[in-house]
């Protein structure tokens, strides 16, 4: 059908026979794209007098939008916290290869390393746009070196630091520039954390609460302050205690500012977190929940030994431990499988599990109004899945950019 | 194999309302359909009705000319059939044999008039919850590949004041998802009043005008409101109106707040609606009701007289009306009514 569109010349795709998710519920619409944008097709049809130049049929598929990973070391044995000549290369593979998990838009992650190693490797990190190349960078997420000693996890002692002498100032020496860094996590027991806080949050970067001994109080202090996330809850933190919940009393604090919502990232690798604690979680706030895989080198790897930062880790199945330890140090599941062990352990809706890998971490970011979801105006990253939710095909800004090969669409 | 005169696709009986042979468009016709030469179907029908009656010589010259006699009668009542004002009253069992029944009539008028570009099929299209079943069976039809769009020009009837055009219970909304996002019908030819436009008289005379230049409508498809409307031609209408700004009946503000959560306060008021004048304008109108809430409004469109109260009542002087019924909305005819027209062939 000759298309006559008043507004753009640019071809029009119609994706049909297919479910998406919009309006946090899957239904049986077409979805049609426009330069990189979901077009609304009643607007097209009414004011432009528009149709579809091309039309690819689903099959049947789930479209959902592209998942977004807020917390990723590193994978196929790049590693975004070691810098090295061909670190550009690196987080370039990494990106393209996690199109096949479903990300569409990434944070690659810092664990604590010393000033130096920031000073080289994040300049090399800038925001962009996802395509054919890989995965969009949202910008950097900093794990550290703030953090308490006592839940330092995987990270090396010696490289943490404190701000308590001069406040900011010693998170921007550390960490050299804050451009492209999207989300810091430190541990708001230390003192000066609520100016550190205020001044990070002013500069539009998200803070998150993580390897931290901190109280429930500090932690509502350092919400009301600004923190808005949570790093993978449960680990690298004190345990839950009735009388003392701690960080994880912030799932349903009454002291959280209105309007404002706390998000946690959780690791639904089935290692990492009991699937009972997962599901004490979710329905505690199951709006707040943020899918991550905090991924590590190993991550696409055969078993084995691999580093993390300044540290060597063994990889083990799914379990990845600091090497000769039982400590464990991210994990090597992939953010599809994360999202189908939370479907599976949780019992939740399809719907849920795939906004807690999309619409959850865009709103975290601020960034719904074009990313995470599948309404008009949005950008189109989106992917095709089974019912099972197994990755099909990957699109982002309306193009495809990773296809199972194993079906012929 | 392609029937040649109208009334005999479209006339089952009551008793048997699924049988309506569903006619293929020539392309994707069925080696049956192709098996009529070409040339036959562009005889004019006088012809066609000799030739049903030279068909059945053999036998002796006498058995030979009351064949052609009753040949030629046939062909008479053909004709009389085709170009004689008729209304009937057609009943189904149910609504959803009431929403077949209409979607296979305007899915084999379109396809007998065969549309092509230049040559537009003009119909005119209803809202509200009683077409959703047969715009449902018409989308059916399409997807099945049977019917295509391509070359129909809608118009339809009326569309609120004032609601914003993306607002889900505008007329445009209805049609957007209900109809057109299904079917492959050209933007260009889908007509619908708008009721934001600056100068609201303008709209209409240009709405008017548009039918017009498209030749008219073919098939003016309509519903009928509790109070006897026709569109938004409330009781007191003049049965000689065209396409006008209108402010709605209470009747009318009442039956449809239930598309707006039952607040009859954010129901719009004032409605841009085609006159009477205007769907008796068109060639042929279709009116489905259905449903025990319209069972009056039949009764008084049907039975009595003509009257701008019930401007439905209008369309007993037009020249080629069907109404399409389900038992309930037969409720309150007279048995003779009903038995009269279910026995009609």
């Amino acid at each position: 059908m000759p298309s006559n569109k008043s507004v753009s010349d640019a071809p029009i795709a119609q994706f049909t026979n297919c479910r998406l998710l919009r309006g946090r519920r899957l239904q049986r619409e077409d979805l049609w794209v426009r330069e990189g944008k979901i077009l609304n097709p009643e607007k097209l049809f009414f004011d432009e007098k528009g149709s579809a130049d091309v039309q690819l049929d689903c099959k049947g598929c789930i479209l959902a939008p592209g998942f977004i990973d807020v917390q990723i070391n590193g994978g196929f044995g790049v590693d975004f916290s070691l810098a090295t000549d061909d670190f550009r290369s690196g987080i370039d593979l990494v990106a393209q290869k996690i199109l096949s998990h479903g990300v569409t838009s990434f944070c690659p992650t810092l664990v604590t390393s010393p000033p130096s190693v920031y000073h080289q490797i994040l300049p090399q990190i800038s925001v962009r746009n996802g395509g054919a190349h890989g995965a969009g960078i949202l910008g950097a997420h900093l794990e550290g070196p703030f953090i308490s000693k006592e839940k330092k996890g995987a990270h090396p002692e010696h490289c943490i630091r404190t701000f308590e002498e001069n406040g900011f100032q010693d998170l921007l020496a550390t960490y050299g520039s804050l451009d492209c860094i999207r989300i810091v996590t430190l541990a708001p027991e230390i003192k000066r954390s609520s100016e550190v806080i205020q001044e990070l949050t002013k500069r539009g970067i998200c803070v998150s609460l993580g390897h931290s001994v901190a109280n429930l109080s500090q932690a509502e202090e350092a919400v009301q302050h600004g923190a808005t996330f949570i790093t993978h809850l449960f680990n690298a933190m004190l345990p839950f205690h009735h009388r003392d919940p701690g960080i994880v009393g912030l799932l349903t604090s009454d002291k959280i500012p209105a309007g404002r919502r706390v998000f946690y990232g959780m690791i639904s690798d089935g290692i990492h977190t009991n699937p009972a604690a997962l599901r004490i979680a979710h329905r505690a706030h199951p709006k707040g929940m943020v899918l991550v895989t905090d991924a590590i080198a190993g991550m696409g790897l055969a078993p084995g030994r691999h580093t993390l930062g300044q540290q060597v880790v063994e990889i083990d199945g799914l379990n990845t431990y600091i090497a000769g330890t039982k400590t464990l140090s991210g994990s090597v599941a992939t953010m599809d499988t994360c999202v189908r062990h939370f479907l599976e352990a949780t019992g939740c809706s399809v719907e849920t599990a795939l906004e807690a890998a999309s619409l959850h971490p865009a709103q975290l970011l601020g960034i719904e109004d074009r990313k995470g979801t599948l309404n008009y105006d949005s950008d189109a990253d989106f992917l095709m899945l089974d019912d099972s939710l197994h990755v099909q095909a990957t699109y982002i800004a309306g193009e495809e950019v990773w296809r199972q090969d194993a079906l012929g669409m | 194999m392609l029937t040649l005169p109208q009334e005999s696709v479209c006339s089952p009986s009551a008793a048997q309302p699924l049988d309506v042979p569903m006619l293929r468009p020539p392309e994707a016709a069925s080696p049956r359909a192709c098996a009529e030469p070409p040339a036959a179907r562009r005889r004019p029908l006088l012809a066609r009705c000799f030739r049903i009656a030279s068909a059945r010589r053999g036998g002796g010259s006498a058995a030979a000319f009351r064949s052609a006699v009753l040949g030629v009668c046939r062909g008479f009542i053909l004709l009389y059939k085709l170009f004689a004002a008729i209304m009937r009253l057609v009943i189904l069992e149910d609504y959803d044999q009431a929403s077949e029944w209409a979607a296979k009539y305007i899915c084999n008028r379109i396809i007998q008039f065969k549309p092509t570009q230049g040559r537009y099929f003009t119909l005119g299209l209803p809202t509200g919850s009683t077409p959703l079943g047969c715009y449902k069976k018409l989308i059916e039809y399409h997807k099945n590949g049977d019917l295509s769009f391509k070359y129909v020009k809608t118009f339809n009837m009326d569309e609120y004041v004032g609601l914003p055009r993306n607002h889900p219970e505008s007329y445009h909304s209805y049609m957007w998802n209900n109809f057109f996002k299904h079917i492959d019908i050209d933007p260009n030819n889908a007509h619908i009043l708008d009721g934001n436009a600056p100068d609201l008289q303008v709209e209409c005379d240009a709405f008017e005008k548009k039918i017009e230049e498209a030749g008219g409508i073919d098939l003016f498809v309509g519903g009928i409101g509790p109070d006897g409307h026709i569109a938004f031609n409330e009781p007191g209408s003049s049965l000689s109106s065209r396409t006008r700004l209108k402010t709605l009946a209470m009747d009318t503000i009442l039956a449809n707040a239930k598309y707006f959560d039952g607040d009859l306060s954010k129901v719009p008021t004032m409605a841009l609606t085609v006159g009477v004048g205007t769907v008796m304008d068109a060639r042929e109108v279709m009116i489905l009701i259905t449903g025990a809430h319209k069972a009056f409004a039949l009764y008084k469109a049907i039975e009595e007289g003509v009257n701008h109260m019930w401007t439905v009542s209008a369309f007993q002087q037009h020249p080629r009306t069907i109404f399409v019924c389900d038992e309930d909305a037969t409720l309150e005819l007279r048995v003779k009514t009903v038995k009269y027209f279910k026995g009609e062939h």
